[in-house]
């Protein structure tokens, strides 16, 4: 125990040390803090997409660089009946109501959509509504009515007869200053969509809520199923930690184990261990990651398994046993079988010990390696398929070829992750190295 | 006592601690991990009876294979022939809580202090290690012992050393920790295989007088075994001499040194080094050659080749067996025909 103490104490003379250690909590702070913010249905939900999402602009980029690089790209403004001024009028079995949705626009750039969701309460049939659009100069524009069902929604950027009227796109025509340039620019100032409803029911309500989809959203942006990559970005964290840890855990234990017992038996158990090994060291792990994730089930306690199960008989084997051999003759081993310590003894508390330390650095540095192969799988589409990690959304900016439509925020954010998860723990191993492995001390 | 009791520890209060008779221990030698091509002969035909508190040495010089009959006594190597009888049980023929009994005892104190000591392990946990295999849980008791034991090698107080790492200790006080680690399971019998020699001059006295102290208190038999002839006299009752996985020559050791029998014997005494200035400018007889090949050791008498007299037509011919040319005093040798 003192040694490893020692050891830590010595870490801190490591500028790399302790900033591979500051990443390494850093990410470990985020998984923690992901954990308890989103639990885990909650984030299997979100990701599966869908109704969560509906307020949410499609491919929106990160507010943040935007603004750093002097942007004013739009922000998604959402507009509710509920905070409107409503004035209703009732009539013979039904009512009459007109809901002004006014909002501020400011921005340098057009929004993405815009979508108004409507939803009707205790009415006797469908109702009625007719919309028109009002522009900060007062000019108002008609914007036809129709009927409407329970909870609708009308997309009034993918209004055909809007568009052929307006001749561009409902969203660019509704928000441009002047429309007989070729390069318009949004009109900043108030606007109002004012919902003119018919409702038959004498207790019928309705609620609308209006959705301008900006062009920016959040820390992360948006996904092409509007999910926010942010869900993603956080939970991929705690994904890729485990599914590291686990996989160089359970590899590196069970190598270690089994070096330890073929170079303390010998003979026969040595030689079946040692010609596994070899067999299994030309085994390509990616491939046959590939043929089970295709024939079987791609999740990522599988692949996992898969993972661990091939690491058993790794070229570490080869390794450790190089290490174990000469401490299998130390006089302290010849002692203890005089005093009659089991063979398991042996392994475990003799010989193992005296390698651990040398061992650690190699540890450290073999689980980012582990997080780098499962993003390398989700992005070969072999991602878990429920579970939002790095690598799929990496998989989803390919498909969706994120680099060629500029979304660059889509593969950079979950790239740069991985990249600081590799730098955290190579840093920790690098420094981790040169303490407990004295031969690569400089002075 | 030994935790581990049974029933093979009744039996045979009477008569010697240790029996062997006609021991061998050989070493196969495979060519591609199954091919035998041979035997390393480290020991071949060894006979001798050690009685209870009896402190014994074995002598010879660097691989006549007096490690390895350490080796094999300790249940390290398996005897390719013969037996070794503990207390009036054929050792071969314990298994499991008789085996852990016979392991604990008989104590093993090694060569090299250093290596002999865990090194990531602090002096508490060298102790226990072997009180925990022996079936000890209660932590308190196992306390009791080590301290029990740590004073009598002299490691006292023992707060100064329980915590302390072997790195952290002197040569001297990591082979005090070693002796205290053979001592601790209560055994009958010590086998020190050159406790001393890898220990500075100064502290090589002060462990030989420590061994001989715990050897007559607890009234342990000691087997003791050295290259070196200089130190035995004061710590063993017998010499046994050995060459080429053999003895050659036992009796008492006032008996032994002042009459060796054997030429082997003599060409050994001959070679120790007295304080003397005049020693200087004298040239002193050794036995000249190399020790034998165990692989292939020479017909008839394995010294034959290297000694001085040598019967031509008998010596490379015939094993001489044991004579007894004086009371008590045993030599393998011809000459006393």
């Amino acid at each position: 125990m003192r040694r490893w103490l020692e050891g830590l104490r010595e870490l801190r003379q490591y500028p790399s040390a302790i900033g591979g250690m500051a990443l390494i909590a850093f990410l470990i702070a985020l998984s923690v803090y992901t954990v308890i913010a989103i639990p885990y249905n909650q984030a299997l939900d979100l990701w599966r997409g869908g109704e969560e999402w509906r307020m949410h602009p499609i491919n929106a980029g990160p507010v943040w660089a935007d603004r750093l690089t002097g942007g004013n790209k739009p922000e998604t403004v959402l507009v509710s009946s509920a905070d409107a001024d409503v004035r209703e009028a009732g009539f013979e079995g039904g009512r009459q109501v007109r809901i002004p949705l006014a909002f501020n626009y400011d921005y340098g750039d057009f929004p993405s959509e815009i979508n108004l969701f409507l939803k009707t309460e205790d009415t006797d049939r469908e109702a009625f509504v007719r919309l028109s659009w009002q522009t900060p100069d007062g000019e108002t524009i008609p914007l036809g009515g129709r009927r409407i069902a329970q909870e609708d929604r009308v997309s009034i950027s993918q209004n055909r007869a809007l568009e052929a009227r307006l001749g561009v796109s409902p969203h660019i025509g509704l928000f441009a200053d002047a429309l007989d340039g070729d390069d318009p620019s949004p009109q900043a100032g108030r606007y109002q969509l004012m919902v003119d409803a018919i409702l038959y029911g004498e207790e019928a309500s309705l609620d609308a809520d209006l959705a301008v989809y900006g062009r920016v959203h959040g820390i992360a942006g948006t996904d092409h199923q509007r999910r926010d990559i942010m869900v993603a970005l956080l939970w991929g964290t705690p994904v890729a930690l485990a599914f590291g840890l686990l996989a160089a855990v359970g590899t590196t234990v069970t190598t270690l184990v089994i070096a330890a017992t073929g170079v303390w038996f010998g003979g026969l158990v040595d030689a079946t261990i040692q010609r596994l090994t070899e067999v299994n060291i030309i085994l390509p792990l990616l491939p046959i990651l590939v043929m089970v994730g295709t024939l079987y089930s791609t999740s990522i306690w599988l692949m996992l398994g898969v993972v661990i199960a091939l690491g058993i008989f790794s070229a570490g084997i080869k390794m450790y046993r190089a290490m174990l051999l000469p401490i299998r003759q130390a006089p302290y081993i010849e002692a203890a079988r005089a005093y009659g310590a089991s063979n398991s003894r042996i392994i475990m508390r003799y010989m193992i010990p005296r390698i651990l330390p040398v061992l650690i650095p190699t540890f450290v540095t073999l689980i980012p390696t582990y997080v780098f192969l499962e993003a390398s799988l989700a992005v070969l589409g072999l991602g878990d398929p429920i579970l939002p990690t790095w690598g799929k959304v990496l998989n989803d900016a390919q498909v969706q070829s994120a680099l060629y439509n500029g979304f660059y925020y889509w593969v950079v954010s979950p790239a740069l992750l991985l990249m600081l998860t590799g730098l955290g723990f190579a840093m920790l191993g690098f420094a981790l190295d040169r303490v407990f492995n004295p031969r690569l001390r400089t002075q | 006592m030994s935790a581990v009791r049974s029933s093979a520890q009744a039996r045979g209060r009477d008569g010697p601690l240790l029996a062997v008779q006609d021991l061998h221990t050989w070493f196969e030698l495979r060519q591609w991990g199954f091919l035998r091509v041979g035997s390393v002969r480290a020991v071949d035909g060894v006979d001798f009876e050690l009685a209870r508190g009896e402190a014994v040495a074995f002598v010879g010089e660097s691989g006549c294979g007096k490690s390895s009959l350490a080796r094999t006594l300790l249940g390290l190597h398996k005897p390719t022939r013969g037996e070794v009888v503990f207390n009036g049980t054929r050792v071969a023929d314990l298994r499991g809580k008789d085996m852990q009994w016979y392991r604990a005892s008989v104590g093993y104190v090694q060569q090299d202090p250093y290596g002999a000591l865990p090194p990531f392990m602090d002096v508490r946990r060298i102790l226990s290690e072997p009180l925990i295999v022996h079936g000890i849980s209660s932590r308190v008791e196992r306390e009791r012992r080590i301290r029990q034991v740590l004073d009598e090698v002299r490691l006292s107080p023992a707060e100064t050393i329980l915590d302390k790492f072997p790195h952290m200790l002197s040569g001297g006080q990591q082979q005090r920790v070693v002796i205290a680690r053979a001592l601790v399971l209560e055994p009958s019998m010590i086998i020190a295989d050159e406790p001393v020699s890898m220990l500075d001059a100064s502290v090589r006295v002060e462990i030989l007088n420590l061994l001989r102290r715990i050897q007559t208190e607890r009234e342990l038999t000691l087997a003791f075994i050295t290259h070196d002839l200089s130190t035995v006299r004061h710590f063993a009752d017998r010499i046994f001499v050995m060459y080429a996985g053999r003895i050659v020559e036992q009796a008492p050791v006032d008996e032994l040194l002042a009459h060796p029998q054997h030429p082997y014997t003599q060409s050994l005494l001959a070679a120790i080094a007295d304080v003397d200035a005049a020693n200087a400018r004298q040239q002193r007889e050794v036995p000249g050659g190399e020790p034998p090949s165990l692989l292939h050791p020479p017909p008839g008498c394995r010294f034959h080749p290297r000694c001085p007299h040598a019967i031509a037509g008998v010596c490379e011919v015939d094993d001489p067996p044991q004579f007894e040319p004086r009371r008590g005093h045993r030599s393998a040798c011809w000459l006393h025909r």
